[in-house]
């Protein structure tokens, strides 16, 4: 049996006396899309972290991909095949839309610190960068400096950025976090074909994206995973239901 | 252009003819000025090219602000130096142009051992520890008397090494021109390294270093190599000094010649590779010139610093640049008649800065040089700082000039807002 793309146990994370991530366990398989959902203040973009490596746990384990990854930093992590996208816009904003997504392509494409050949003969990089916009529909905004495209197209850009790299996991935080209903539902299609072969984790507050997207979902309260399961399910979990959806509707 | 091939006839030229030129202009330039003074001059700002553009490898590229870069420079100098010193005993078979790799291999051993502490950390602690870096090696220079040679330095005699092809780098003339050729080396090698992989990182390190980490970058590791290939270049940099002056001592790893690298990059611009070029030959030009017509010039270096930080954040590179899409967008028309709007302006604030300069000029001759007489010699006018009159007429000149020239400021702006217009609307029509 293969092991999980991502799996923690019993994972805890304090900032002092509070404790914000207490006792998580969950393993997301190979090629599933999956959704965190949960109330403000719960943990999730904690959790996000915690997996990224941005944080360390205080205490357990995270693997992905069955490799033991816990408190390495964001850069180990990314090599070894995660990327992720962040609920508060973190692009590059001086450098143009192209340079941003041609970054996120040079380490994967091996071309790491190179400074002994110039980065514009690459043909792979073009072709890689050139695809990307081209997904994300950028490709005629190129050469804007990333600050001052519109809120949405940075949004995108954000995805993009994140999935310039080819990453077998994604993790996107809030990808559809405000814009409106036309532009949510281009960041779906979007990351419905993104993730396709990939295995997808996402933070998400638009219930009918979460319902429309994943293969599962886990609820995330106070720091615990009170419910994990599909959509169909979930709906009707009656501890869901009091804790988060409830409140909501 | 990113959609077009990478390499055609057409970007081989436009890569390679800017190069070419710049080298007709190394070359032709010794046949312009030609005085031994305006050499000595030349081959100055050639070495301060090297010098503040690797010093913008770290500000500029990647966003490290470091005020100890002289320690790789000053480095460079005193291993070229003692290079020179053992190939002229031992009589070895190295002749003087490939000393620089001496001070070239210098500055990067010491990047390589001082960055792998400092760039651990970015932001302030990084400027806070080369600051302190720069003192300990300072002060080690007045303390290690057999290697930095205490107060006097350690001087070499350049003509006794290996003579190739007849040369024997007496007259500074071939100094000139072994600076030049090691200055275009270098300018090349740095425009490069900026359009490389690594290059391009250093970049998103300096915007947003924490994103970098999520894909796939070390920030850490990048500034230690931007870090210990900007002491690269600046142990060149020290090398070809310590071949113009035969001597090197304490000062070239001192905080003074770390400030005004900061300077000169800084004034010249940091957002654009051509502004520490255009920096290092002000600042060069500034320090020659006004020491000899002043004792006070470090004041107005700094004020001009202070003028550059407060109204011209992006250096002079920055506004010259400024001007470029309207350039791109044809507006020569607009372009020129905001060219002369400056001039007037410029002629307006002329009698303004004068009135400044001799003000400051009496202060300082009052309180300093009073011994001296009453009278100083400025602008070829004999003043009497004894008389009311003169500070009077001072005063008014500084007063009733700044009242004018700051009547030419709407002139300017007016200008600049036609131009603009005028650029907008052939862009519209295109």
């Amino acid at each position: 049996m293969t092991a999980p793309a991502i799996e923690l146990v019993d994972v805890y994370k304090n900032f002092g006396q509070t404790s914000i991530i207490r006792g998580v366990s969950f393993a997301v398989p190979v090629g599933e899309r999956h959704a965190i959902i949960g109330p403000n203040g719960a943990g999730k973009s904690t959790l996000f972290n915690l997996i990224s490596g941005r944080l360390a746990p205080s205490a357990g384990t995270v693997r992905l991909c069955g490799e033991n990854v816990t408190g390495l930093a964001p850069y180990q992590i990314s090599r070894r095949g995660l990327s992720r996208s962040f609920q508060v816009t973190n692009i590059f904003p001086r450098l143009s839309v192209w340079e941003n997504v041609r970054c996120a392509v040079l380490w994967p494409l091996g071309y790491r610190y190179s400074f002994w050949r110039g980065v514009e003969g690459l043909a792979d990089v073009r072709e890689r960068t050139e695809a990307i916009l081209d997904e994300i529909e950028l490709l005629d905004r190129s050469h804007v400096p990333a600050g001052v495209l519109t809120y949405a197209e940075q949004r995108a850009l954000e995805i993009g950025i994140t999935i310039a790299g080819d990453a077998r996991i994604i993790l996107l935080d809030e990808p559809s976090a405000g814009m409106s209903a036309a532009e949510a539902a281009r960041a779906v299609a979007l990351i419905r074909k993104v993730s396709r072969g990939r295995t997808l984790m996402m933070i998400e507050h638009d219930m009918d994206v979460v319902f429309d997207l994943a293969d599962r979902i886990s609820v995330l309260v106070y720091g615990e995973i009170i419910a994990s399961d599909v959509p169909a399910r979930i709906k009707a979990n009656d501890a869901v239901q009091t804790a988060y959806l409830g409140t909501a509707a | 252009m990113p959609t077009r091939p990478a390499f055609s006839a057409g970007s081989a030229v436009r890569l390679a003819g800017p190069w070419a030129v710049l080298a007709l202009v190394f070359a032709m330039l010794p046949m312009i000025f030609a005085s031994g003074s305006a050499l000595t001059m030349l081959s100055l700002m050639g070495i301060m090219i090297v010098f503040a553009l690797s010093y913008n490898m770290l500000l500029g590229e990647t966003g490290l602000l470091s005020f100890g870069h002289a320690v790789y420079y000053g480095l460079g100098g005193f291993l070229a130096v003692h290079a020179m010193n053992t190939v002229i005993h031992g009589r070895l078979p190295v002749p003087l142009f490939l000393i620089p790799l001496v001070g070239a291999f210098s500055g990067l051993l010491f990047g390589i051992i001082f960055g792998s502490v400092s760039t651990r950390r970015a932001g302030t602690a990084f400027a806070m520890i080369s600051l302190g870096l720069g003192e300990l090696v300072a002060s080690s220079s007045l303390i290690l008397r057999g290697f930095f040679g205490g107060e006097e330095g350690v001087s070499t005699d350049r003509t006794k090494l290996m003579h190739v092809f007849g040369l024997n780098f007496g007259p500074q003339i071939q100094v000139y021109y072994l600076i030049a050729g090691w200055c275009l080396i270098c300018m090349m090698a740095m425009y490069a390294l900026r359009r490389t992989p690594f290059g391009r990182i250093c970049n998103a390190v300096r915007e947003n270093a924490e994103r970098v980490q999520f894909i796939g970058y070390s920030p850490q590791a990048v500034r230690f190599i931007a870090f210990a290939l900007a002491g690269l270049f600046a142990g060149i940099a020290g090398a070809l000094a310590a071949i113009n002056f035969e001597l090197v001592n304490s000062s070239a790893v001192g905080a003074e010649q770390s400030g005004l690298v900061l300077l000169a990059a800084y004034i010249g611009g940091i957002g654009n590779f051509i502004g520490p070029v255009i920096g290092a030959i002000l600042v060069t030009w500034l320090e020659v010139m006004l020491s000899d017509v002043t004792d006070i010039w470090q004041l107005y270096f700094g004020l001009l610093f202070i003028g550059v930080v407060m109204f011209a954040p992006n250096g002079i590179a920055g506004l010259l640049t400024m001007h470029e899409p309207l350039w791109r967008a044809r507006a020569f028309a607009p372009l020129l008649r905001l060219a002369a709007t400056y001039l007037l302006a410029l002629i307006v604030a002329l009698p303004t800065l004068a009135a400044f300069i001799v003000l400051i000029e009496m202060i300082y001759h009052r309180s300093v040089k009073a011994s001296e007489g009453t009278t100083i010699a400025i602008f070829h006018l004999t003043l009497d700082t004894a008389s009311v009159l003169t500070w009077l007429a001072a005063v008014a000149t500084l007063v009733v000039g700044f009242a004018l020239f700051r009547r030419t400021w709407p002139i300017v702006g007016a200008a600049w807002h036609h131009a603009v217009i005028y650029a907008q609307a052939a862009g519209k029509v295109k």
